[in-house]
């Protein structure tokens, strides 16, 4: 941990978004994290993405869970809401948030162990709702904060630090993610920002779930020699199938590419994102051609990345729930609680 | 690019602007640290290492390590250095013992002629290697324009005098004043094994306009003008004064003349502002001494009524200027005139050497400047070697100390009988400042305090008499705050492209956003992909070998590193080290010591 804060001054000739902010003005505290973990790069790209979107930070909400991972919100969009749950949990609190708030982007952060061992059910059930959140899952295949034991992302065959090896299997976020209903499935590597950031933008602007799992190596427990999440490892397996570009409303995709290299896909607020092909065999917009896919290439040792399955048709929990469309922030008290009168009467039509 | 090579000192030296700047790569950063720890006498004397005079440069060095210095890029005021070194001397302990003595006598001697800055330099790097000194000065005083020229309200006698004692009471050196040599070729013939001239450049420039000659006596030339007022032969001057030219020596004059009387000065300037030689520190001061500083006048005439001046006529003129600065169009729209009771021509000084005979084989060029070789100071005449501004014309003491340093490294080569331009070459010393896993032997932290101003003598007081010093200097509480203002360019950031892992932490932590890992190309397709914009050519970027797992290359843009250590902190494998850079710029003490081979070179 550094003694000293990331000092307020800035390069003097940092871009401006179309709020007039730069990126400095996305970041938030000094990471904690050990020096070099996979997590503060994401963090660096979440900043990125965030800044490159033109977005107030103050219409942000970021959730997690425990973890290493878990901790990382206190590190970007310094005047964004937050809440740091319990383990496994964050998924709840998320959908409390959003029941309540529907105009915000929410941030979910969570860790392979916060999401895949102990809030395995909570994460499934966020996907059913099609929760309009983007979740990001850091994968290092341990729970770094409790130093280094294998969670359930750790591969078979991998080795922990000392050099036991796991016997149990993987699971898989991604084919899991998508087989139970999730619209929006992407995986990147915390060392790729060129592939990440443009995930996030997509992500942030999906309308319904996105998840991201990000390869996001431990430095300090899994970053060794017989590991299968360290950044050598990582590097070496890295498959991109699909590479996504994220165009925002204003811009005209044809400019950019060539007939039938790209891919369009509008999403709901009238940005693109233009999907290219690496992988000819990959469609991601086919649920049955996408897991099988990513199984195939899981069993060979693969780390498939980019945008893996996309579904802008979905409704997502507000429209499943026909909500009001209407915050309730922003709703009148008297409205909103109409008082015991009231009460009585629905209560009465129960009896 | 090519990696860039980090063992070749200049790189690491050009990361340190005002070291670099400094014509003797004075070690700022290095002195500076010491005033933070209240080493006031270490701070003096690494200063006097390079500079010989930090108390007198303390007060009145040109500064071109300000104007370089990392700080204006980043935040908007230089360092003050200048004052700092100030802070140095008139804090420091008894430094008697620190000095060099002479020891016993080598048998050469050396005749050195002016006992300006640029002669009691090379004294300064010859008496203690056992050469035998004799300076001859024209005047019955030391100092060349240090006493004569710059007033004493800017540089006071005693500070002058004890630095210069500094130099001429170490032993075998005679200084011979009043003692104006007026013939070269007699001296030659004297038993000198080496001759240095250092006479300055000592004729101001004529302005030959009509009624020059008419109204001579209320029409100075700035440099004898200042000479015969810090000698009180003159006392007094006219209340309405222009003063002609917005160099520095007119700074001078204008503030000497309010000090003798004058009510109301007007420097008056042919150009506009941005094209003013001045300092902005010297406006600075003669404005905030309501000088009125008149731009696009030039001068056409002197006007007399009744056979004295009265006053100035002069045109008004309007400059097209494009974008790059420069000057494409001049009109004259008019003309106005001024009254004056004494006109000063301060537009500049020229090179003068009547008594060098020109049969000697000391050749000079068409402006009548000797030719002189710009790195070994040597004529073409063997054994006689010029420096200051007797060498290449009126430059500054900075200048002149560091051509006195050079200077003296080839009289001993000379007089060792050893090839004057075989030199020894500069040298670098790197050390870790890691302390623990965060911690660092140096104040990483960024301060974002402005520059801290300048204390001076209320207006009222500082008329009072001729040498009042306007500058009463940093208390220790205000360069306490002013040293933690600088940013330690030193302190090298040093990279070891084999330990990098790719996590982009060093990257994304970087306060100032100069570090970017991605495909090599050539610069100018580097710098227009890196992390910030890299639109400042004149700082170099920094090119790793291919990084171990992906084959990319770590750049660092040079401009704007605040040196703030966090990319080694953040930095898994100390890929990223904060090193102390320690330039070795040889003086004739290091060609004279034992062969280099005992010196550490990283
Ligand atoms: C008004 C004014 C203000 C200045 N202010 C500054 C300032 O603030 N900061 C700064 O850095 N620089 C300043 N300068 C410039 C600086 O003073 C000179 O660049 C510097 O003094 C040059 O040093 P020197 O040793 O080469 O020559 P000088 O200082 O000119 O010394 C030459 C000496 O040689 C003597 N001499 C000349 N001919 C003979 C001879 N034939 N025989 C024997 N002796 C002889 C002269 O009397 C003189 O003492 C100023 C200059 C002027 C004119
Ligand atoms: C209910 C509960 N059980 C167990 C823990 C102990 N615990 C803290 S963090 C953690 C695992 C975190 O792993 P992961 O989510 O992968 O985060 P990482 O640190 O690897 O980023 C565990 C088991 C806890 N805090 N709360
Ligand atoms: S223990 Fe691992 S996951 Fe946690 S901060 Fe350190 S490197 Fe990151
Ligand atoms: S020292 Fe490192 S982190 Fe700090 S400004 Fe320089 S390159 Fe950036
Ligand atoms: S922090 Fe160190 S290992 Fe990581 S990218 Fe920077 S230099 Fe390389
Ligand atoms: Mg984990």
């Amino acid at each position: 941990m550094s003694f000293i804060k990331k000092p307020a001054v800035r390069h003097p000739k940092l871009p401006l978004n179309e709020l007039g902010l730069t990126v400095r003005d996305y970041e938030g505290g000094m990471s904690t994290l050990c020096a070099g973990c996979g997590h503060d790069a994401i963090t660096g790209a979440i900043v990125e993405a965030a800044w490159g979107l033109s977005i107030p930070t103050h219409r942000f909400a970021k959730l997690s869970g425990i973890g290493c991972s878990s901790k990382t919100p206190a590190y970007f969009l310094r005047d964004s809401h937050g809440l740091n749950s319990c383990h496994g949990r964050m998924p709840s609190i998320a959908t409390g948030a959003n029941s309540a708030n529907r105009d915000l982007y929410y941030i979910g952060v969570s860790g392979d162990g916060d999401s895949l061992s102990i809030g395995m059910g909570q994460f499934a059930h966020a996907i059913r709702r099609n929760l309009n959140m983007t979740y990001i899952i850091e994968n290092n295949g341990v729970y770094g904060l409790t130093k280094g034991q294998f969670s359930a992302a750790a591969d078979r065959g991998s080795k922990a630090k000392k050099g036991e090896v796991n016997l149990q299997p993987a699971i898989d976020p991604c084919s899991t993610a998508i087989t139970l209903g999730a619209t929006f499935v992407a995986r990147s590597f915390s060392g790729d920002k060129a592939q990440l950031v443009p995930i996030l933008k997509a992500a942030f602007n999906h309308r319904g779930f996105a998840m991201v799992d990000v390869i996001s190596p431990c430095v300090t427990f899994n970053d060794h020699e017989g590991s299968t999440r360290s950044y050598k490892y990582s590097r070496d397996h890295f498959a991109p199938a699909i590479m996504a570009d994220f165009v925002p409303p204003a811009e005209d995709i044809k400019a950019r590419y060539e007939e039938g290299e790209a891919m369009p896909v509008e999403l709901h607020d009238g940005s693109r994102i233009v999907l290219r092909k690496i992988d000819k065999d990959y469609d991601p917009t086919d649920r049955v051609n996408a897991v099988s896919n990513l199984m195939r290439n899981n069993d060979a040792g693969e780390i498939t990345t980019g945008i893996l399955y996309l579904d802008e048709s979905q409704p997502e929990m507000h429209e499943v729930n026909n909500t009001t469309a209407t915050p309730l922030i922003d709703i009148p008290y008297s409205k909103l609680n109409p008082g015991n009168d009231m009460l009585r009467k629905i209560q009465s039509r129960y009896r | 690019m090519r990696p860039t090579d980090t063992a070749n000192p200049e790189y690491f030296h050009k990361v340190v602007d005002c070291q670099y700047a400094c014509p003797a790569h004075t070690d700022v950063p290095g002195y500076i640290r010491h005033i933070a720890q209240g080493e006031f006498t270490e701070a003096y004397m690494l200063n006097r290492k390079s500079n010989v005079f930090p108390g007198i440069l303390g007060r009145v060095c040109d500064r071109p390590c300000e104007p370089a210095c990392r700080r204006v890029r980043v935040e908007e005021k230089p360092v003050a250095i200048c004052r700092l070194k100030r802070v140095a001397a008139d804090n420091r302990g008894d430094i008697s013992a620190l000095l060099p003595k002479a020891p016993a006598s080598n048998g050469k001697k050396v005749a050195l002629v002016g006992a300006g800055c640029a002669s009691l330099a090379v004294a300064n790097d010859l008496l203690p290697l056992g050469y035998e000194c004799t300076i001859f000065e024209k005047l019955d005083v030391s100092g060349g324009l240090m006493r004569s020229n710059i007033p004493s309200f800017r540089l006071p006698h005693d500070v002058l005098n004890e630095e210069i004692d500094n130099i001429i009471n170490m032993g075998n050196c005679e200084v011979k004043l009043g003692n104006g040599i007026s013939s070269m070729r007699n001296l030659l013939e004297q038993n000198f094994d080496a001759v240095f001239v250092g006479t300055g450049a000592p004729r101001g420039k004529e302005l030959d306009l009509p009624g020059r000659q008419e109204a001579d006596a209320n029409i100075h030339i700035g440099i004898d003008w200042l000479e015969s007022v810090a000698f009180d032969h003159i006392e007094s001057i006219g209340k309405n004064v222009l003063i002609i030219g917005v160099g520095n020596t007119a700074m001078d004059c204008c503030r000497t003349s309010l000090r003798l009387g004058a009510k109301d000065v007007k420097v008056m300037a042919r150009k506009p502002r941005e094209f003013f030689k001045a300092s902005a520190w010297e406006l600075e001061d003669a404005e905030e001494e309501n000088v009125e500083i008149v731009i696009n006048h030039s001068p056409k005439a002197f006007v007399l009524e009744s056979g004295k001046l009265v006053g100035m006529q002069f045109e008004l003129m309007e400059y097209d200027v494009d974008e790059k600065g420069r000057i494409v169009d001049t009109r004259v729209t008019g003309e106005k005139f001024l009254p004056a009771d004494d006109v000063i021509l301060a537009i500049g000084q020229e090179n003068a050497f009547p008594w060098i005979e020109r049969d000697l084989g000391i050749e000079f060029d068409k402006w009548e400047v000797p030719v002189v070789n710009e790195k070994t100071h040597e004529s073409t005449l063997e054994g006689v070697f010029f420096g200051g501004d007797a060498a290449f014309g009126p430059k500054n003491i900075i200048w002149a100390v560091e051509h006195g340093h050079q200077a003296a490294i080839s009289i001993h080569k000379y007089c060792q009988g050893e090839d004057v331009s075989d030199r020894l070459p500069d040298g670098q010393t790197l050390a870790s400042t890691k302390m623990g896993i965060h911690e660092w032997s140096y104040s990483n932290d960024f301060d974002g305090s402005t520059r801290t101003i300048m204390p001076h003598v209320s207006l009222k007081e500082r008329f009072q008499k001729l040498n009042i010093e306007v500058e009463l200097g940093f208390s220790p509480e205000l360069a306490a705050e002013e040293v933690e203002r600088c940013l330690n360019c030193d302190i090298q950031t040093v990279f070891t492209d084999k330990l990098c892992i790719e996590c982009d932490a060093c990257v994304d932590v970087c306060p100032v956003d100069c570090l970017t890992i991605t495909a090599n190309g050539d610069e100018a397709d580097l710098r227009t992909r890196l992390t910030a914009p890299a639109e400042n050519t004149e700082q170099d970027l920094f090119v790793s070998g291919a990084l171990p797992q992906t084959g990319r290359v770590m750049v660092k843009d040079e401009d704007v590193c605040v040196h703030c250590g966090l990319c080694a902190e953040r930095c898994p494998t100390a890929a990223w080290d904060m090193q102390k850079f320690t330039l070795h710029h040889p003086h004739a003490i290091d060609e004279a010591a034992p062969p280099p081979e005992q010196k550490e070179v990283a």
